[in-house]
């Protein structure tokens, strides 16, 4: 079957498999790799991307619900060639380790500080909840929005 | 394999009587796992994203009505929370953000799971489930649309379209066991509630039995209460507790939630 979505600002088409998630319709029909496919159940966040604004697993999506709706991915943070405020904070603090999980705290940090611009730390821990990272214990990525909610 | 995505009830319905074997799929946090996973390959799935008749919330005659398809993040926000504080508590629990933006409650009537985090809230605001089919609409007490561990009342061309429940008559709450605050399914999950119209307390647990059960008192026996509701459950030994823990943990539950709402 066929989809057509906004992606990142860009009207896109696909031919997809009915049982397929928007996870594989991303990164593997639409050259779009930037979600990363662990755990596939929705645990660790990985692929997180805003559906129609809402931070949603694109795993858990299915790809035909997605059709005629907007997405934005990580590969649509960065405006004319800077980064967003979220992906530079990461880089300043050393937010990163493997980078694997990155991607989807990066999108749900920007999610975060789009609805509330200075979040206290139990915000911060909250909404960062549903994001896995099994590298640098999360300090840094702590460390990475609070520099972000104050730039 | 094919799917389907009727734009109203009265399409979703007609659907369902043609594809009777077909899966509803709303927020697909249970579905989408079960696929990606090999474990199912249904012939069809019926996309309810786009039925406008699921969504939202409203009152109707003194009652709360929940459109199937209401997630929970939307279960979180007042003035909704402030009707279910049980029902807004149980949805924060539930998994993350991510999770909370897609799962609906509709969603955990359907996978009718032991673990249902917004079953136990349900229970103790007496709800009643509204499904419909082309052959018409019925309303089926929660207690008896859930028949068993991930088995429910639901006939093969009928969907859940709304649950009506009873707004608080007093103070209520939730509490859920489980190694961690987010991402987790309850070890044992327990709603209370302290109901001064009707002078009792009702209580209903999760993941301690085949289905989420309630227990009710006339408030006067409040003190044998919490024995009451751990010796109502059946808990089993599974990977995430024992039988024993279980029991045990209902009966402080109890206790806490008594004293929470009492407070």
């Amino acid at each position: 079957m066929r989809v057509e979505l906004t992606v990142n600002g860009e009207r896109l088409e696909a031919d997809v498999w009915a049982g397929e998630s928007l996870l594989y319709v991303l990164r593997e029909r639409l050259g779009l790799p930037g979600s990363k496919n662990a755990c596939e159940q929705g645990e660790c966040g990985s692929c997180s991307v805003l559906l129609d604004g809402r931070l949603v697993c694109a795993c858990l999506v299915l790809a035909a619900q997605a059709d005629g709706h907007e997405l934005v991915t990580v590969e649509g943070l960065a405006e004319d060639g800077e980064l967003h405020p979220v992906q530079a904070a990461f880089a300043e603090t050393g937010a990163v380790q493997c980078g694997f999980c990155t991607p989807g705290f990066v999108v749900a940090t920007a999610d975060l500080l789009a609805r509330s611009p200075n979040p206290s730390e139990d915000e911060i821990r909250e909404a960062l909840s549903g994001n896995l990272c099994r590298c640098t214990g999360y300090a840094k990525i702590f460390d990475a929005v609070r520099l972000a909610a104050g730039s | 394999m094919q799917v389907l995505t009727p734009r109203s009830l009265a399409e979703a319905l007609r659907l369902k009587a043609e594809h009777p074997g077909s899966v509803p799929i709303q927020g697909g946090t249970d579905v989408m796992v079960e696929l990606n996973f090999d474990r199912a390959r249904p012939e069809t799935l019926l996309n309810l994203n786009e039925v406008r008749e699921l969504r939202g919330w409203s009152r109707d005659n003194g009652s709360i009505r929940l459109g199937a398809g209401l997630t929970y993040t939307e279960g979180m926000e007042a003035p909704l929370a402030e009707a279910l504080p049980a029902l807004a508590e149980a949805s924060r629990t539930v998994g993350g953000p991510q999770i909370r933006n897609r799962g609906t409650v509709g969603g955990n009537l359907g996978t009718a799971s032991p673990a249902g985090d917004a079953l136990p809230p349900l229970l103790i605001g007496d709800a009643v489930v509204e499904l419909a089919s082309v052959r018409g609409e019925r309303s089926v007490p929660l207690p008896e649309f859930l028949t068993g561990p991930k088995r429910n009342a639901l006939a093969a061309d009928e969907l859940i379209v709304a649950i009506l429940v009873r707004p608080a008559a007093g103070p209520q709450t939730f509490m859920k066991v489980g190694p961690r605050n987010a991402m987790v399914i309850s070890v044992v999950s327990l709603a209370l509630t302290v109901d001064r119209d009707h002078d009792e307390v009702r209580a209903a647990f999760g993941s301690a039995g085949p289905v989420a059960g309630l227990v009710q008192a006339p408030l006067a026996e409040l003190n044998g209460f919490p024995e009451r509701v751990a010796a109502a459950a059946s808990p089993i030994d599974d990977v995430r507790g024992s039988a024993v823990y279980r029991r045990k943990s209902l009966r402080v539950l109890t206790v806490r939630a008594v004293e929470r709402c009492l407070q």
